[in-house]
């Protein structure tokens, strides 16, 4: 069985990628006042570490909440798999009553992840607007009706393939690509 | 990683993995019943009776919160006010309340052993929350979370067990538990309260309360169960008190930290004093929280492997 990997950001576009969706939540979002950004546990975390560094580094002094949300315990397929998963931490030290959210994860598929979270999200409040970031969009297989708000690349695939995003923030290359398995 | 179970009938039936498993996932549902809303959906789909053949408060309302925090269905039975007076053996009145299409059976029973009998007989699955003098292992996870969370790990902690550890639940579990995950064990109470074959357990034993707080790092004070003891076991309470109480001025004395722990329910002023379970050393009341989050973890992962 070989793998084949398809680099989607080839020849450094992941910054380039990065700082366009930035740009769109600058244009967006103004100064970020009441601006909250919650990264899903467990890869969203660390696209969304980077969102704020690169967020930071084109606004000097820029104000904004971050948190980082576990959806574990909302899954819709709890007892409907082998194991239960591990769940992660969930760090909000803030609520989110009145404020403008915008969820980040690493990959969307299916949406239920994203179902999950914004169920998830409603611990801490109710905000007043919620929007979706994604690093790559893994089109025509949703299973809910969830779209993406910012995006970096849209991908068509298959169930067999998978996407792989190592970000630098979690000891990865930066590097995201696109595994296919030929048997 | 799934628990190498699908019941929790003792700790003696589980894995040091499951332990810790156990302890992790704890951490989360801590977090969680920190929030400002505490309720996850998790387990929405499952139906939990609590049936309680014995008086309970502390671990009762624990668990039906836990319950309750994890959006589980929950109906309560207490032997009391139920058909068991009239006749009824445990089979009968479980396979009753089972055909009511119950996921999960939490159950607490003066006889040693029932839940383990129930669990050869029934599909659901079963949470021991104390069977007679046996074991609680929910007890002894909560209290073992508890250390963990005061000293990082469980490994080469030296806790002592006082008291009547002849007819504690709490005792045995607790030892099971601290030997599993490597930390050393003395009970110490009369001798007539020492199990005659404690040794086999890999427990130190001790007859002198001061020597013993000595040594520990952390004692679990346990209550007189005067309910139980069918004989005289001491003279009186009151020279019981004299030799295995412990009160401020034997603390003070012993000139270290020493983390104080207490399953409840307390008689102050026989194996602890007033001052001594409301001082910062006791960790009575975190316990008490810790067994909230610790119940949610054992359900949740119960629950998953269905």
């Amino acid at each position: 069985m070989d793998a084949q990997k398809l680099d989607l950001f080839p020849q450094g576009k992941l910054p380039i990628t990065l700082q366009r969706i930035c740009h769109q939540l600058i244009e967006t979002y103004g100064d970020f006042r009441d601006v909250a950004i919650l990264g899903l546990q467990p890869r969203g975390i660390y696209l969304s570490r980077r969102i704020l560094r690169v967020l930071q580094e084109l606004v000097p002094g820029i104000k904004l909440l971050h948190g980082e949300l576990d959806i574990t315990f909302f899954r819709d397929d709890f007892r409907r798999r082998e194991t239960p998963k591990q769940p992660n931490q969930t760090k909000i030290d803030f609520l989110i009553e009145h404020r403008r959210v915008i969820l980040v994860d690493d990959v969307l598929y299916t949406g239920r992840s994203v179902r999950a979270a914004l169920d998830a999200m409603l611990a801490y409040g109710r905000p007043d607007s919620v929007e979706l970031l994604v690093l790559v969009d893994r089109r025509r297989k949703r299973e809910l009706p969830i779209e993406p708000s910012y995006t970096g690349i849209k991908v068509d695939t298959v169930e067999t393939q998978r996407v792989m995003v190592e970000l630098e923030e979690a000891g990865g290359n930066d590097l995201v690509y696109l595994l296919s398995r030929e048997d | 990683m799934p628990l190498s179970t699908r019941h929790l009938l003792g700790i003696k039936y589980i894995e040091r993995e499951d332990i810790e498993q156990i302890f992790e996932t704890a951490d989360n549902f801590k977090e969680v019943i920190n929030r400002p809303i505490k309720k996850v959906p998790s387990l929405r789909d499952i139906t939990i009776a609590n049936l309680f053949f014995e008086n309970s408060t502390r671990t009762r309302l624990s668990f039906e919160l836990a319950e309750k925090r994890l959006s589980a269905d929950t109906i309560n039975f207490s032997a009391g006010s139920s058909s068991v007076k009239k006749g009824e053996t445990l089979l009968d009145t479980v396979n009753n309340i089972l055909a009511m299409k119950v996921d999960m059976v939490v159950m607490r029973h003066p006889m040693p052993g029932a839940p383990v009998f129930l669990g050869k007989h029934i599909q659901a699955q079963i949470v021991n929350a104390g069977d007679g003098t046996h074991e609680h292992p929910t007890q002894a996870l909560l209290d073992g979370f508890s250390l963990r969370e005061k000293f990082g790990e469980l490994k080469g902690l030296r806790v002592a067990i006082v008291g009547d550890i002849l007819h504690s639940r709490v005792a045995l579990s607790n030892i099971f538990l601290l030997n599993k995950m490597g930390a050393e064990v003395r009970v110490c109470g009369p001798p007539t309260l020492i199990p005659k074959y404690i040794h086999s357990l890999g427990v130190g034993v001790s007859y002198d309360l001061r020597q013993t707080l000595q040594w520990c790092d952390a004692a679990n004070m346990l209550r007189i169960q005067l309910e139980r003891q069918d004989i005289k076991y001491f003279p009186s309470l009151r020279e019981y008190s004299l030799l295995y109480q412990l009160n401020m001025p034997l603390l003070e004395q012993l000139g270290k930290p020493l983390v104080i722990m207490h399953p409840g329910p307390i008689n102050r002023g026989v194996e602890i004093t007033s001052e001594v379970a409301d001082s910062e050393q006791a960790i009575i009341l975190e316990q008490v929280e810790n067994g909230v989050a610790v119940r949610m973890a054992v359900l949740y992962l119960l629950a998953g492997m269905g």
